[in-house]
């Protein structure tokens, strides 16, 4: 391993829900560069075991940048400096010698802190459960060529459905509004003949769930999509809101 | 070397002498899963919401049985250890998912996926099993597509295809590289309409660490609450165990770093026996390891097998960069080696391929421990614009990761642990030996034999919990009588306090080795002695060195925190517990199964040009173990009887 530098952390520590939580400090030396953040972080918990302290709660599973279950904010960003990337994706080459950083939950009413840098986001869920779905039981597909979708519409239906669902649009927005999470998934549907039988309904249902859940409303800040590591875009919440104001007209 | 071999200890395997049955029904294959269906008692809707079925994860094979059961009218719950289902491991599958549709019109049918998945898996396989699989392919497709899964398609509008190894049709339908995305989140979408629906309940940040047995069926789980440390209780009328592979036995693996084998293992030490755990595969393309600090290995799909080239200089003297490299000085080893199938061939195939010509001195780096994998002439070909279509996201995620874009210098890849394809027994209902217990998914191990190919992982999740579970547990429900049960029963309370002792007993050692450290020994072990080429002498070796570090576990672990709040260290030392009493099983199994097959590379057996030599006379069966406390597992043995296909040596050259 060639290069390493040392960094300053101040990491947030919390014990639960309902605790205070507070900035703690570590100094680390010798970190390869090579590694990624998460890594740099087992390695911090690996000297905190060691010397008596509970290590720091962080979530990760997948570790490629696909699961959306890692994710907190390194020095007021989502998911850090590196557009298009979860925290799991960062690599410390990225960072220079002397850094300090910052390292916060991802912050929202609905997430709830359960531990350190460890939220909940089954809040998601809700929304996905308002009406995320085509209602189709298992068995009943058509054969699946005799729907047709142009390459296109299904290239851009991909793109709104790549959603992680990690929250950092949420964590990132002033409002700590939802609308880039679930106009993802409003789009995807809308984009394809399967989804569109179900449209008024479904918009409704979920913007008002989203509500409902403590999420805060959309005013055109964009920031999430500037830290979505799937490059989701705003679009999608413009084709949300087309979509809504036709339900409620017509 | 005889010498050597001659001084060793011989195991003693106490085998089983009733055969195990896998309940195959009777008449021709192409008959029998329809003969299945048509003959099964079923639940009448009115008595269908009677029924309590607890769901244990929430992968593909999990969110899709939960989802069809729940639209059936029966009550599920379902337990993931997420925060939310979405994110089960399956998410991260790239490459796609097989199904006999023949849309490309090149010659695939229900019956050339079948003899595929059976020569993939070396003959290894339950042939019934294998050839429902295929069966309901078809059918997956159909209903991932009118869920809204954005498969990729042509400009007219049609699915179209790719091909993947040990296939010599296209047949593998994909959504760019995530297609693990994108068919969990189609299942996961279909869970949540039937949460909302209150068909469901779902609980998250909950994990499975005990089974319940009530006269001699699955009738509940104990499970810890991962946020609060409270130990719960469930009865149900069966339990679905869908809690994925083992993968993570050898530390570095392409899993998740929560996937885990608990759930499965604390079944298993209830009774349910674990077949063929020592069938492990290993995946030819991912990124090498960069060093100590490594904590996953990634996987690049082996779609780009399509259009990468794997070589290796023909001098391992040769340390000039690629570009430098020409053409003549350069070894395309498989297509060299395998010209029908070139680049294509099966994951074990090509795994070996790999690690010979590393072991011969030929491999990249610093570490030796490395291949090219090169798309300089499919860009010539078809132009950046096309390639990124295909595979951006998989050549940004290398460049990611290694700072170097596979659009300029070729990828360097090197073989990881991926699948299992052993697991839980089951019979030809999904059901393990306890009844009311089915597994599905990786968990079991029926289907894929000694070796999985591309793109079947998918397949044979959801068709087990869209299509075959559906069946089969209403066939269970309607032939047996099940009393009620209370969770205040004898069998919840003896669990409910050994699971406590059992986390007690971690958090009190208070020892110098962290469980990562423990973790990390294990799995060199058991990459090194059982991993892609075994030996007798390796897998004594092992034998001897697993009890050791089990020995070291239970008396130096460093474990801090309390079991009464979220405590990510107590949850691995758990898991980890359970990694080292299946290593050692899988050890052993490697060390009972006497030939190679498909994944399982016995050096001793080999044909003369290096391929696995199987033993069909001796071995032609599933190694089911039983689970014996404080001694050597017994082995029982399902006979492999192929009527309809007959075994011969694959052959892909």
């Amino acid at each position: 391993m060639s290069d390493v530098i040392n960094l300053n952390l101040q990491v947030w520590r919390q014990e639960n829900e309902n605790s205070d939580g507070d900035f703690h400090y570590y100094s680390m030396k010798d970190v390869p560069v090579d590694i990624s953040f998460l890594e740099m972080l087992d390695i911090l918990n690996e000297n905190l075991t060691k010397s008596g302290v509970e290590p720091i709660s962080f979530d990760s599973d997948c570790r490629e940048g696909i699961c959306g279950t890692c994710g907190f904010v390194i020095n007021g960003v989502a998911h850090g400096p590196m557009a298009r990337t979860t925290v799991c994706q960062l690599h410390m080459r990225h960072f220079k010698d002397g850094d300090t950083l910052v390292i916060e939950p991802f912050r929202a009413t609905p997430f709830k802190i359960v531990r350190d840098l460890v939220v909940d986001r089954g809040s998601f869920d809700k929304i996905i459960q308002a009406g995320g779905y085509v209602s189709i039981n298992t068995g009943n597909g058509p054969d699946a060529n005799s729907i047709l979708i142009g390459k296109e519409d299904a290239e851009e239906a991909f793109d709104s459905a790549a959603c992680i669902g990690c929250g950092a649009c949420v964590a990132s927005c002033p409002n700590a509004s939802a609308a880039l999470f679930t106009s993802a998934k409003i789009s995807h549907l809308l984009q394809l003949p399967q989804g569109q039988v179900e449209e008024r309904a479904r918009v409704k249902s979920m913007v008002d769930k989203m509500d409902d859940e403590g999420f805060g409303a959309c005013s055109n800040h964009g920031e999430c999509e500037a830290v979505c590591p799937k490059g989701i875009s705003i679009k999608n919440i413009a084709n949300m809101r087309r979509s809504l104001i036709k339900s409620i007209v017509k | 070397m005889s010498i050597l071999k001659a001084a060793l200890p011989e195991k003693e395997i106490i085998t089983h002498v009733k055969k195990l049955d896998g309940k195959t029904p009777g008449g021709d294959l192409q008959d029998k899963w329809s003969k299945y269906k048509s003959e099964m008692k079923l639940v009448n809707p009115a008595n269908k919401r009677k029924y309590n079925i607890l769901v244990v994860g929430t992968g593909l094979a999990g969110g899709s049985a939960s989802a069809t059961l729940a639209e059936l009218g029966y009550n599920v719950k379902t337990f993931c250890i997420q925060d939310t289902p979405r994110r089960a491991h399956s998410i991260a599958a790239q490459g796609g998912i097989n199904a006999a549709k023949n849309y490309q019109n090149d010659g695939d049918s229900v019956q050339r996926l079948f003899m595929d998945t059976i020569k993939g898996g070396d003959y290894r396989a339950r042939e019934a099993n294998v050839y429902r699989l295929a069966e309901v392919s078809t059918n997956i497709i159909d209903q991932c597509v009118a869920q809204g899964v954005p498969f990729a398609r042509d400009y007219g509008g049609l699915l179209t295809n790719r091909s993947f190894g040990g296939a010599q049709v296209s047949r593998t339908f994909y959504a760019r590289g995530q297609t693990g995305q994108q068919l969990l989140l189609g299942a996961y979408s279909s869970m949540m309409r039937q949460v909302a629906k209150k068909q469901i309940e779902l609980y998250t940040n909950k994990e499975m660490l005990d089974l319940i047995i009530i006269d001699g069926q699955a009738r509940g789980i104990v499970i810890r609450d991962l946020k609060t440390g409270e130990i719960e209780t469930h009865t149900g009328e069966a339990v679905v165990l869908c809690t994925g592979g083992y993968g993570n036995v050898f530390f570095l693996s392409t899993n998740g770093k929560n996937s885990n084998a608990t759930a499965a293992w604390r079944c298993h030490k209830k009774g349910a026996l674990m077949a063929n755990p020592c069938f492990t595969q290993i995946h030819p393309t991912c990124i090498p390891a960069s060093g100590e600090y490594q904590s996953k290995l990634t996987l690049m799909s082996e779609s780009l097998r399509n259009d990468g080239r794997v070589w290796v200089p023909k001098s391992g003297d040769d340390k000039r960069p690629s570009d430098e490299i020409p053409e003549k000085d350069r070894d395309y080893f498989l297509e060299r080696m395998y010209p029908a199938y070139g680049n294509l061939v099966p994951r074990d195939v090509g795994s070996r391929a790999i690690k010979r010509v590393c072991d011969e001195g030929r491999g990249l780096g610093a570490t030796g421990r490395a291949v090219y994998l090169d798309f300089a002439s499919a860009i010539d070909r078809l132009g950046n614009k096309n390639i990124s279509d295909k595979y951006g996201n998989l050549f940004d995620m290398y460049e990611t990761i290694t700072g170097e874009s596979p659009y300029n210098k070729p990828m360097r890849i090197y073989p990881a642990i991926h699948y299992t394809m052993g697991g839980l027994w089951v019979d030809y209902d999904c059901m393990s030996n306890i009844p009311g217990l089915f597994v599905l998914g990786e968990a079991n191990f029926s289907d894929h034999g000694a070796n999985r190919l591309g793109a079947s992982a998918l397949m044979q999740g959801l068709a087990d919990g869209y299509f075959v579970i559906p069946y089969t547990i209403g066939n269970y429900l309607a032939n047996n009588s099940l009393d009620s049960v209370s969770d205040t029963a004898d069998e919840f309370k003896v669990s409910i306090d050994e699971v406590k002792k059992k986390n007690e007993s971690l958090l009190k050692i208070k020892g110098s080795s962290t469980v990562l450290e423990l973790h990390r020994e294990l799995g060199a072990v058991m990459w090194d002695l059982v991993g892609m080429a075994r030996t007798k002498e390796s897998l004594n070796e092992a034998l001897e060195k697993i009890p050791q570090i089990k020995e070291k576990f239970w008396n130096d672990l460093n474990l801090q925190g309390t079991e009464n709040n979220l405590n990510k260290s107590l949850e691995n030392a758990a898991r980890l517990a359970d990694f080292i009493e299946l290593g050692e099983l899988m050890a052993l199994d490697a060390y009972d199964r006497e030939e190679s097959c498909g994944a399982h590379f016995r050096e001793e057996y080999q044909t003369s040009e290096g391929e696995p030599l199987r033993n069909d006379e001796k071995y032609a069966y599933v190694s089911a173990w039983e689970y014996v406390p404080d001694s050597v597992s017994i082995l029982h043995k399902e006979d492999l009887n192929y009527e309809h296909v007959e075994m011969t040596q694959r052959n892909y050259k």
